[in-house]
């Protein structure tokens, strides 16, 4: 046992996949803990909010201290942030107008465009072709002009006893304010969803869903597929006919339409996780029960069953000692594979739209239902969307990974 | 050696086994009459294909029996239930043609052997009695107790495996033993002690012994009686001698002049010349003595 | 002396396992077979004589390794060629191997007739179909095989059939020296039969110079072939003549594993057969002095550390043992 762990984790497919699933299921079980509340709570009041960290302005206003920092370049992303592409346009407008080449004008290069404004702009020459035009040159000079100036930003406070606003403080506009020190700062890594809800909260919730579907699922189909194996393989005769008879008829009929009829079939409100799992799990036992078959169907001849059989031991004891530690790793694989494909069966469902009802949970692929339904790749809300793509990729590679690695450690054919 | 006097430990009449239905039926093993004295030493000699592992496994109540009867110390063999079963195993027991397989390679070697002392009823032994008791098994074919307990069987090699399931049937003292084939996967310098360890247990338990094998010169050393098999019938029986050095049925004597032997000539031999009888008996002895 | 065919001189290889181990399967190994004679090689299992045929070939793939030694045949030396050279120019048109699972190593969806073209082709590409099949059925019905095998495909041979038509498709053209590792152990007596005929017949016809047989099975090298060499652990330990070897044997292992002979024989009941106790020693780290001497009846103390050389005796006999021939012969007759 000891050794075979050794070998086990000496296979570098297996390692890669253990270290990536993991950090997936770390991450599942330790956020929730770090940082707990309600996944599906709707924070943001509008859809599809980006990702970034939100500050209150009320707040960062009202903060003790603020702080003052030299930093390269700050006045050009100010003026870089206030300038819109509207402004650039007419200035090259004028520009070109006013006789510059084209190619001289870039609306990209804010200090040139400025530069370039202010060396050639004469109020005196109206070059627009109606008044309201050389009016509107003329107050894009005047905001361009107070474009570098700073103004100071005047806090004030309503006196209970007065009834009046008092000054309270004055901040400049060039002011910083340390993050930790505004009361209300909300950090959404991946934005909101259509809802308004933390994405990222939610993926990891709905990672630790999946996950518990792929293992219920799994459980299910390995346990029905090794108990119906170990029938139909040690048995024979009518059982094995009997089994075999059943275990065709899933084979010929699609599993996954089988498994939409059966979802469809459950009414929405019964369909918690649970029952989801289950039901894929009922659908996806097949293969198991072949492989375990074909495997007791050789071991039951070995000789080493014979003695078993010899040395009196009952039926039941023969088969815990003698059939199931022989085919525990072949098992093991099947399992994994089986978590694996579970967890793709419910984002398959759910995008169907046939998954575990969408008031409790989240799970991977209910969020590739919403992020679709909302159209969240035409809004380019990306963050809706490609992050879950990415976390079921990952676990389903990782999972086939192990089982790779784990298939060339227990397949002699395929040992290198 | 007069059968009259010994008493008939396993017989057979008509035994048959068909494997499959209709257009795919084999008949393996086909209307196969045997008696069996006990204390007999009897080998089956057949190659393969000839039906004499069908044969084993019937008799060991392994696979049923499709039709004919077993008869085992004169009763009709009763084995239809488990506990009947056990108590019939506790009679007949079986050493198997490859160690390699025999064992379970997750279980300790200790469990082998306190499964036969469990099964002769010593589950309420002392645990110094049966570690005596394996000490004794083990001693009896040449083994430490010391080096085998808490090993795996892949620890050992292939001689001393078999050996351990000759210690196994020492423990378990059934009245009958089959060996099929017990040396064929050995390689030649240990098929002597295994043999000889098999003649010693016989000697001491007075067991039946039943031998299964393909090669007719190992059948010729080992056994008082021989019963050759040829696609699933007996062809020939009778004793080492008879059968051996007068054998009756076509395939007996094809098989004995096809086995490449030693001291007689043999068809496709480089050495034409038959020995003389005093070449024969004198040998082995130098032919060169001169230094 | 005929003309010397195969020379091999101190030839060893190795295996290197998984875990980066070396395991000297082939130790210093020095013989010749000359022209018209067959030479067997027995042994226990794992004793190297199965690594000893693949070493013959000069071919080396992982895990076997060269480490030292000439192989001449017929005079060229092959173990310091190119392995595509070796491949390409020895391999079936010097040397025929035939391993002991050949016969499952045809592949079930061609003909036979195939794979004759294969081996022809790969040493005459310009060969044209017509004189392939001309040549293939002439040699197949020298060699008393129904010439409508060529056309059939290995699964519709018998195991017996299959073996003997690997046989004369390797040896199709003709090769100096045919290698047999266990030819006709997985097979029935009167399948072997018809194998060692086969074989017989090609040295007989001289489509074969000389050939190196390999078998665990005494009786059946005492009847092929003319000498016979005793492995143990990776060295020769006897060498000598068929007769010689099988009814007096020198060295106490070939001693012990002629004493384990089985055959149906009148007479042989009566002989007590001998056993040899204990196991091989490990070929990762072989005992230093005598291989054997763990397991010797007559060791002597110098045995474990003394390093025994192969001496060369009267008759083209040779033995691996520092204990001298008349104490060894006079052992022996006390113990009958």
């Amino acid at each position: 046992m000891k050794n075979t762990l050794r070998q086990v984790f000496r296979s570098g497919k297996f390692v890669t996949g253990f270290v990536i699933f993991s950090a997936i299921l770390l991450l599942a079980v330790i956020y929730p803990i770090i940082s707990p509340g309600n996944p599906l709570q709707m924070i943001g009041l509008n859809s599809f909010i980006k990702p970034g960290t939100y500050v209150s302005v009320y707040d960062s206003l009202n903060t003790q201290r603020t702080y003052t920092f030299k930093l390269p370049g700050a006045a050009e992303k100010r003026i870089d942030s206030k300038l819109s592409n509207e402004d650039r346009l007419n200035i090259k407008d004028y520009l070109l107008r006013f006789g510059l080449p084209e190619e001289a004008v870039d609306i990209e290069q804010t200090h040139d465009l400025l530069a370039l404004w202010w060396n050639n702009y004469d109020p005196e020459l109206r070059l627009g072709s109606t008044i309201a035009e050389n009016r509107y040159f003329a107050r894009l000079d005047d905001k361009l002009a107070g474009i570098f100036e700073s103004e100071d930003i005047e806090v004030g406070e309503l006196d209970p006893d007065t009834g009046e606003y008092v000054r309270k403080k004055m901040v400049t506009e060039t002011d910083y304010v340390n993050v930790s020190d505004v009361a209300n700062v909300i950090r959404l890594p991946l934005g909101t969803d259509n809802f308004g809800r933390d994405t990222f909260r939610e993926l990891v919730s709905a990672i630790g869903t999946s996950l518990q579907i792929g293992l219920i699922a799994g459980t299910v189909a390995t346990l029905i597929g090794l108990l119906l194996g170990l029938l139909a393989g040690y048995l024979g005769g009518v059982a094995d006919d009997i089994i075999m008879f059943f275990s065709n008829l899933f084979t010929v009929i699609p599993g996954f339409v089988l498994l939409i009829l059966i979802a469809y079939s459950i009414d929405q409100s019964q369909r918690g996780v649970t029952t989801v799992a289950i039901v894929i799990g009922l659908t996806s036992w097949v293969w198991t029960t072949r492989s375990v078959r074909a495997q007791v169907i050789s071991l039951r001849s070995r000789d080493h069953v014979n003695l078993s059989k010899l040395s009196g031991h009952s039926l039941p004891r023969l088969i815990i000692t003698d059939i199931l530690p022989y085919i525990a790793s072949y098992v093991v694989m099947a399992f994994i594979l089986q978590i694996s494909s579970g967890i793709l069966a419910e984002a398959g469902l759910s995008m169907l739209g046939l998954g575990p009802k969408t008031t409790d949970t989240a799970t991977l692929g209910l969020m590739m239902d919403w992020a679709m339904r909302y159209t969240a790749h035409i809004s380019g809300a990306w963050w809706a969307y490609y992050p879950v793509v990415l976390v079921i990729a990952l676990v389903s590679f990782s999972l086939n990974l192990m089982n790779t690695g784990l298939d060339q450690i227990f397949n002699p054919q395929l040992r290198d | 050696m007069s059968n009259e006097k010994k008493e008939l430990c396993l017989s057979g009449t008509g035994v048959t086994k068909v494997f499959g239905f209709g257009e795919r039926k084999t008949v393996a093993v086909d209307h196969v009459d045997f008696s069996f004295y006990s204390g007999e030493l009897i080998s089956i000699v057949g190659e393969s294909g000839s039906g004499k592992t069908t044969l084993v496994k019937m008799l060991l109540g392994l696979i049923s029996v499709t039709e004919g009867d077993i008869f085992f110390m004169g009763q009709k063999r009763d084995i239809r239930s488990h506990r009947k079963k056990k108590e019939y195993w506790k009679g007949i027991q079986a050493i198997f043609q490859d160690p390699f397989s025999s064992y379970n390679i997750f279980k300790k070697i200790d469990a082998v052997l306190l499964d036969c002392i469990h099964m002769r009823g010593g589950r309420g032994l002392s645990k110094e009695k049966k570690i005596e008791m394996m000490t004794e098994a083990c001693r009896f074919v040449n083994l430490k107790y010391e080096e085998m307990t808490n090993k795996y069987p892949f620890e050992l090699s292939g001689g001393q495996m078999q050996r351990l399931m000759i210690a196994r049937i020492f423990l378990l003292k059934p009245k009958i033993l089959l060996a099929d084939e017990p040396t064929s996967m050995i390689d030649a310098c240990s098929r002597a002690t295994i043999l000889d360890m098999l003649m010693e247990l016989r000697k001491e338990t007075g067991m039946m012994i039943i031998f299964i094998t393909h090669d007719i010169g190992l059948a010729y050393y080992v056994s008082d009686s021989v019963y050759i098999m040829e696609r699933g019938k007996i062809v020939e029986f009778g004793s080492a001698n008879e059968v051996i050095l007068n054998p009756k049925a076509e395939y007996t004597k094809r098989l004995l002049t096809d086995v490449p032997k030693i001291h007689e000539p043999w068809e496709f031999s480089k050495r034409k010349r038959p020995m003389t009888q005093e070449e024969r008996f004198s040998s082995p002895q130098p032919i060169n003595i001169e230094v | 002396m005929g003309k010397v065919i195969l020379e091999v001189n101190h030839l060893s290889t190795k295996y290197i396992t998984r875990f980066g181990e070396g395991v000297y399967a082939v130790n210093d190994v020095s013989f010749k077979v000359e022209e018209g004679r067959s030479l067997g090689i027995a042994g226990e299992s794992g004793c190297g004589k199965s690594t000893l045929a693949l070493s013959l070939m000069g071919y080396y793939f992982a895990p076997l390794h060269y480490i030292k030694g000439d192989i001449i045949i017929d005079g060229s030396n092959i173990s310091n060629r190119h392995p595509d050279d070796v491949r390409k120019n020895v391999l079936g048109n010097e040397i025929a191997y035939i391993p002991q699972a050949a016969m499952n190593a045809l592949n079930p969806t061609q003909r036979i007739i195939r794979f004759i073209e294969d081996v022809i082709r790969a040493h005459n590409p310009k060969a044209t179909k017509g004189d392939i099949y001309d040549l293939a059925r002439e040699r197949f019905e020298i060699l008393n095989l129904p010439a409508d095998t060529l056309q059939k495909h290995a699964v519709e041979l018998s195991g017996g059939m299959k073996q003997r038509t690997v046989i004369a498709v390797s040896t199709i053209l003709s090769p100096k020296i045919l290698i047999a590792d266990e030819p006709s152990s997985a097979l029935d007596v009167t399948s072997q039969k018809m194998v060692i005929k086969m074989i017989h017949d090609l040295m007989e016809l001289g489509y074969i110079k000389s050939m190196i047989f390999i078998t665990h099975e005494l009786p059946l090298l005492y009847n092929v072939t003319d000498d016979i060499m005793v492995m143990y652990a990776g060295q020769i330990v006897e060498r000598g003549s068929a007769d010689q070897m099988i009814f007096d044997p020198l060295h106490p292992y070939s001693k012990g594993l002629m004493g384990s002979i089985i055959v149906p024989e009148d007479g042989t009941r009566d002989v007590k057969l001998t056993a040899i106790p204990g196991t091989p020693p490990n070929l990762k780290k072989p005992p230093d002095g005598c291989r054997f001497a763990p397991r010797c009846k007559y060791v002597k103390p110098q045995c474990k550390t003394a390093s025994v050389p192969f001496e060369e005796l009267c008759d083209g006999r040779g033995s691996r043992c520092i204990i001298p021939e008349t104490e060894l012969r006079e052992a022996y007759r006390n113990e009958q």
